[in-house]
């Protein structure tokens, strides 16, 4: 059985990258905490004892959500565009793959699933740190707040296949710093992680609804401080359609890059 | 099945470049079979097409009774490919290469090792087995390629220039290594611009130029049918030049080809005798020596020479 020429022979490079990260398991699992301690720390507690969010609830946990959205997002994007441009282009990865019964296809799924799975990987991070502070700061108020798990896998699939899009049409590694100016940058800043989005200017409220990451991030939300409305059905649909629209893209854009 | 690999018609065009302009060619299983060409031949392009990685333009191609259009896992899991350009995986070990690399086609966990030990074995790397693949030495890498191209007992093994770059060492090592595969009933294709390299292990050549098939035949034939037993080299200066050619070419048959500053003549049925006695007063500059492949390839590929 296949989807888009994806069959589960994709899983073959999912457990490739598994033993890479494995093998260098002290620089692959240790450092991903690093940056939410400190987003936590720093913004959480040092910016927030600034903020006034008019009730009862601590900048920290309000930040908290946001944190699980726009890290998975990083790490997935990290990992199918600099890292997938280096395994294709500079390591041959791709082309050793391909030589073997994996099509393009299950290469660049396997790719793009193992993304979303350090993007998972990322949430269970942070799920441990805002533990630590939920004592004092009442951060994670529901059993719920788990679904940022797998929540994360999916921002991995949407930003994943977004970077993995880019990198199919990557000409250099300095192209990438398009790719973090025009597209990451904006997605981290402007999709409601750090306030909320009506604070914005009507404009761009208004685009930032059209940023798959707000979606992620209402999840997250509701996920976390136990508050799920129907409304969050319409941000699952609409992060699944963002999901698929760039999967395929990705696969489609990929195939003219290496099939020549 | 009398054919392990049958292309009719084979075309591969990019844009408007044709890299393979309609060939046929068949090899026979436990065939060694060499395609020869300078780059930009054809020659990667046709032995891509056959391991299914680069879709046909036109014309069909079968391997092993399979469409390559159609088949291709099935086509993919019987062969094994030895690529031009290194391309182990630089962030595993030697032994974690083979282990994922037999994941790949499926091959369960413990013959995978016992897989890769048979390979490392055979291809003298079982020290190198916990080894960073950077820190192995260029021969090495290769003698690696082509384990891990064995890993799943192919049917055919697909070389892709797998000697450039090595030392004479290295060389000879991998070719013993290829001849040791050959015997043990593995169909082998090559491709090769080195002349020595088809000679020593090819049972078949086809000669490839600018995507065309110019000759095919055993190395034997292909240099008693186009340039005949032996050859004359001239390497003379500017005025002695034309005096030779004048003097060469009042003999019949015989074929000038001039390759930068030196001059072969070929010609199968010539009396090289009388002809050197008449160029005697040329000295070191005219020798004539055994025919080689790469006479066939200079005689195939060559403009000629006042034709």
């Amino acid at each position: 059985m296949s989807v888009m020429g994806v069959s589960y022979r994709s899983y073959r490079v999912w457990q490739r990258n598994r033993d890479v990260v494995l093998r260098l398991w002290f620089v692959e699992l240790v450092p991903p905490i690093v940056g939410p301690l400190i987003m936590m720390s720093a913004l959480g507690l040092g910016l927030g004892a600034f903020v006034e969010l008019g009730g009862d609830q601590a900048y920290i946990a309000f930040l908290t959500p946001g944190i699980l959205s726009i890290f998975p997002m990083l790490w997935a994007m990290f990992d199918c565009g600099w890292g997938a441009y280096g395994r294709m282009n500079m390591q041959g990865v791709y082309d050793a793959v391909i030589a073997t019964p994996l099509n393009v296809e299950d290469v660049i799924a396997g790719e793009i699933f193992f993304g979303a799975s350090r993007g998972a990987l990322q949430a269970v991070h942070i799920l441990i740190a805002a533990s630590l502070f939920t004592p004092a700061y009442d951060i994670l108020q529901s059993p719920l707040a788990v679904l940022a798990i797998p929540n994360a896998f999916l921002a991995g699939l949407i930003f994943g296949s977004l970077a993995m899009s880019f990198t199919s049409i990557a000409p250099s590694m300095s192209a990438y710093n398009f790719l973090f100016a025009f597209v990451i940058n904006p997605l981290f800043w402007f999709g409601g992680a750090f306030y909320p989005l009506e604070r914005l200017p009507d404009g761009l409220e208004i685009l930032a609804h059209f940023l798959p990451i707000t979606h992620i991030v209402q999840i997250n939300r509701g996920l976390v401080e136990g508050d799920m409305h129907w409304s969050h059905l319409g941000n699952l649909a609409v992060a699944l359609a963002f999901a698929a629209a760039f999967f395929a893209l990705a696969i489609l854009s990929m195939r003219r890059r290496l099939i020549k | 099945m009398s054919e392990i690999i049958s292309a009719k018609g084979l075309y591969k065009r990019f844009g408007n470049l044709v890299a393979v302009d309609r060939i046929d060619f068949s090899v026979k299983p436990g065939e060694f079979f060499g395609l020869l060409g300078p780059n930009g031949a054809g020659k990667t392009s046709t032995i891509r097409m056959i391991s299914c990685v680069s879709p046909l333009s036109g014309g069909q191609l079968l391997v092993d009774g399979m469409d390559v259009t159609k088949q291709g896992r099935a086509i993919k899991a019987l062969l094994g490919v030895v690529p031009q350009e290194e391309n182990l995986d630089p962030d595993l070990s030697v032994a974690q290469n083979l282990a994922v690399f037999a994941r790949y086609f499926d091959i369960p966990a413990p013959e995978a090792r016992r897989r890769a030990e048979e390979v490392l074995d055979l291809f003298q790397l079982q020290d190198k087995h916990d080894e960073i693949v950077d820190n192995l030495s260029g021969g090495m890498k290769r003698r690696l390629i082509v384990a891990r191209a064995l890993i799943n007992n192919p049917k055919i093994l697909v070389l892709d220039e797998p000697t450039t770059g090595l030392d004479p060492q290295a060389r000879h090592l991998v070719w013993q290594k290829l001849r040791l595969l050959k015997s043990q009933g593995i169909t082998m294709l090559l491709t090769t611009h080195y002349m020595e390299e088809a000679a020593h292990l090819c049972d078949h050549l086809v000669v490839m130029h600018l995507g065309r098939i110019l000759a095919q035949g055993t190395p034997q034939e292909l240099i008693a049918e186009h340039v005949g037993r032996q050859v004359l080299e001239m390497r003379l200066t500017d005025g002695r030049r034309e005096e030779a050619i004048d003097l060469v070419r009042r003999h019949d048959g015989v074929k000038l080809e001039d390759v930068e500053d030196v001059i072969y003549a070929f010609g199968a049925s010539e009396n090289w005798e009388q002809l050197m006695e008449e160029l005697a007063p040329f000295g070191e500059g005219v020798r004539l020596r055994d025919a080689t492949l790469e006479d066939v390839f200079l005689e195939l590929t060559g403009r000629g020479l006042y034709e």
